[in-house]
């Protein structure tokens, strides 16, 4: 193995190391910090299973955001949509053979990584546009649309563009994932796009991307609307 | 450090000049280009060293005050899941922007949701993430200074806590809890707001709100009586710390004094009477309302609280009932069981607590009320939903009973409904203006401006229905509209509880 090999894949495992205990200890922090009152928005869910189709509905079709803003759903949305599909997408460099389940990708094959860099256009220019989110949007909020912007272009580049050599990066990914880490693909293309996702790796348990881990723990769309039923005993409640 | 000193923070509440002009009633509610610092002159009165300390808060901002609301933060994130997991997740989309009343009324960009939830969020990520601490201010991560505490103090307090943007949000951020902890850490390091710790000092002291001693209490509930009595001929009592009667009443304080706040006081009263149903007030637990939500202060919500928990163990009632107040609701009806529950000596077959609407709502299916609705032609109503009681409370069984119950009420005593506007009621509907602690005298400009998106919803229906009442079930939002509707030109008189409607169309005596 090369230089080059050799330090992208200390850098990959590192990232992939912050990333994971970033992201898992953010997520054990929001499940055990307790709740102290219940809190649910109303009218809400009176059952639990009420309450799980209501973060589903959240989760799957933004529901609260498509009732508030439709031009801000528009493009959060289609944007989610296009990354489910380019992550779903990569799956296939993962696994050998590429499972059955994923062959209905193809349909989306040629528009995926499309689908998803359009919209972060779209969310940038909404920033700028009214004066109100202009305001609100911090320098990390464009930070991150263009950190995500330059992942989707070059992996866009490396479809369509200047052919990168898929074979070599299953190879170079599966040594990566059954720790026996193989020469990485001289293509810089292939390699700008793996240090950026890296990057994203690393500075997502710190940032604000952690909404996509939070939002299964927002007390007032979580919780039961049943206070008068259920008492919701307060954890840290001294007993007087 | 900026130029201004812990003295200009204290008494930076410019004095009154004129009252400004409130906007016009146009019957349409604009979104407006926001106009930086518009509302930075909205200044609440700060509370002194005596009402600070009665609460068990430091009388004066403490030397040390920066790092003691550090510390304290670090608690509130380590109790509050709401408070840490909305530290983190907010993404800045904007969808909440335009739906705070207090921004579509001031224009400044700070009363918008996410920019009132970033004066917190900037010390959070200072002090608390590592993004902050290595980036600063491009991370956004400010370091909490005098200047920065006093952008606190002022726009904490131009959140009524009335949660319109938590619906909104995608994550339901809720700005409550955000304020809640704010003020929570500002009380804990000195600086509290004088008009809502008065009136924790007055609960602590005298037992309710208004401060009303029990012989004051008693007069004025003598004088309700010979008022009924004179008006209808009939001795209706309003029973005082009656032992073993079916119900504990626990409303408002501002039912026993206050106008239009009384007339409902006397519906409620005839409501039992009517109905055979014994009752009682008691003397101590004479407040439903409880202030120490507004301050996030956990333990003042359950001392506040514990006074109905002790009435209950004296007076042994079967149920327990409150009055017409929307944050009151709040407390009762998500906090009570928490708080002082489990409420176990009670009637298990109704719910406990039960909103008076749901009680007089009941009675009236089940024909134990005659009614005669004609006593009520000269009104054409609407129906304000009381933030609290729409997005943080539920009546009867079925969710959306808290928008149901109520106008299924007014329409069984008045002949004349319409709703207003649909994008400004039910679970939208907007704060009157006043909640969460803003009902104080030396903001009313700021009041007047945020009641502005409801008084345009009113008036769009004044215009086209000729509706004269707007029927409401909060004392907070009776004693704003009272005051405000005149500054818009509107009657005072519009603004009534819905159980004035009741008691004038209840027909007393018809049935025993």
């Amino acid at each position: 193995m090369n230089v080059i090999s050799l330090f992208y894949t200390a850098f990959a495992y590192v990232a992939i190391a912050i990333f994971l205990v970033g992201f898992l200890s953010r997520i054990i922090k929001y499940a055990k910090t307790p709740s102290p009152l219940n809190i649910t928005l109303t009218p809400g869910p009176t059952t639990r299973a009420g309450a799980v189709y209501r973060v589903v509905q959240e989760v799957g079709v933004f529901k609260s955001l498509f009732y508030s803003n439709r031009i801000i759903w528009l493009g959060g949305y289609i944007m989610h949509l296009g990354l489910a599909l380019v992550l779903i997408k990569h799956l296939r460099f993962f696994f050998t053979p590429a499972p059955a389940s994923l062959a209905w990708i193809t349909t989306f094959e040629a528009y995926a990584g499309f689908i998803f860099f359009v919209p972060l256009i779209f969310l940038f220019l909404l920033r700028l546009i009214t004066d109100r989110t202009f305001y609100i949007s911090l320098l990390t909020d464009y930070i991150i649309l263009v950190l995500l912007m330059l992942i989707a272009a070059t992996g866009i580049l490396t479809k369509y563009y200047v052919r990168t050599d898929i074979i070599g990066v299953k190879e170079y990914i599966m040594g990566i994932v059954s720790f026996s880490p193989t020469a990485m693909p001289m293509d810089i293309i292939f390699i700008t796009h793996f240090t950026l996702v890296m990057l994203l790796l690393i500075y997502f348990p710190f940032s604000k991307l952690m909404h996509a881990g939070g939002i299964f723990f927002s007390p007032t769309r979580t919780q039961v609307d049943e206070p008068r039923e259920v008492r919701h005993v307060n954890p840290w409640a001294v007993k007087g | 450090m900026a130029d201004i000193t812990k003295e200009q923070l204290i008494t930076s509440a410019p004095k009154k000049k004129e009252r400004e002009p409130v906007p016009k009633l146009t019957g349409k509610i604009k979104t407006p280009k926001i106009v930086t610092g518009a509302a930075s002159h909205y200044k609440c009165h700060v509370a002194k060293p005596e009402v600070q300390e009665k609460l068990g808060f430091p009388g004066e901002l403490v030397d040390n005050w920066q790092e003691a609301a550090i510390r304290r933060m670090g608690e509130l994130l380590e109790k509050y899941k709401s408070l840490q997991v909305y530290m983190d997740i907010c993404v800045r989309c904007g969808a909440c922007t335009d739906k705070c009343q207090f921004f579509l009324g001031t224009k400044d960009p700070k009363n918008m949701p996410v920019a009132r939830a970033e004066l917190f969020r900037k010390v959070y990520r200072r002090y608390f993430t590592r993004e902050g601490k290595i980036f600063g201010k491009v991370a956004g991560a400010v370091d909490f200074d005098l200047e920065l505490l006093a952008e606190w103090y002022t726009y904490f307090h131009q959140c009524s806590q009335c949660r319109r943007c938590s619906l909104y949000c995608p994550y339901g951020i809720d700005t409550a809890e955000i304020s809640m902890a704010a003020r929570e850490i500002m009380d804990s390091i000195g600086l509290g707001q004088k008009y809502v710790n008065e009136i924790i000092g007055k609960v602590y002291e005298i037992g309710n709100n208004l401060g009303m001693s029990g012989p004051a209490l008693q007069n004025a509930i003598e004088f309700v009586e010979e008022e009924i009595e004179e008006d209808t001929g009939i001795p209706v009592k309003l029973p005082m710390d009656v032992e073993d009667a079916e119900v504990l009443l626990v409303t408002p304080s501002a039912d026993f004094f206050a106008s239009p706040h009384i007339e409902s006081l006397v519906g409620y009263a005839k409501v039992f009477h009517q109905a055979g149903i014994s009752w009682t007030l008691s003397s101590t637990a004479s407040e439903a309302g409880n202030f120490g939500m507004f301050i996030g202060n956990y333990n003042a919500m359950q001392k506040i609280a514990s006074r109905i928990k002790d009435a209950i163990y004296e007076l042994r009632p079967k149920r327990l009932i409150v009055g017409e107040c929307g944050h009151a609701w709040r407390v009762a009806y998500q906090f009570w069981n928490t708080l002082i529950g489990p409420f176990d000596t009670l009637n298990p077959k109704y719910p406990r607590p039960q909103h008076i609407c749901e009680f007089t709502n009941d009675l009236i299916d089940k024909g134990a009320l005659e009614i005669d609705k004609s006593a009520n032609d000269e009104f054409v109503v609407t129906f304000h939903d009381s933030c609290n009681v729409a997005r943080a409370t539920r009546m009867g069984d079925k969710p959306g009973g808290q928008f149901d119950i109520p106008r299924e009420l007014i329409k069984k005593v008045v002949n004349k409904y319409v709703d207003m506007p649909a994008e400004t009621i039910r679970e939208k509907t907007f704060c009157c203006g006043s909640g969460g602690g803003l009902l104080t005298d030396e903001i009313v400009d700021l009041r007047a401006k945020g009641a502005m998106p409801r008084m345009q919803a009113l008036h769009s229906v004044m215009e086209t229905h000729g509706v004269n009442f707007m029927a409401l079930i909060c004392a907070i939002c009776k004693a704003q509209f009272t005051k405000i509707m005149p500054m818009y030109g509107v009657p005072m008189e519009t603004a009534g509880g819905i159980h004035q409607l009741v008691g004038r169309a209840l027909v007393l005596g018809a049935k025993e």
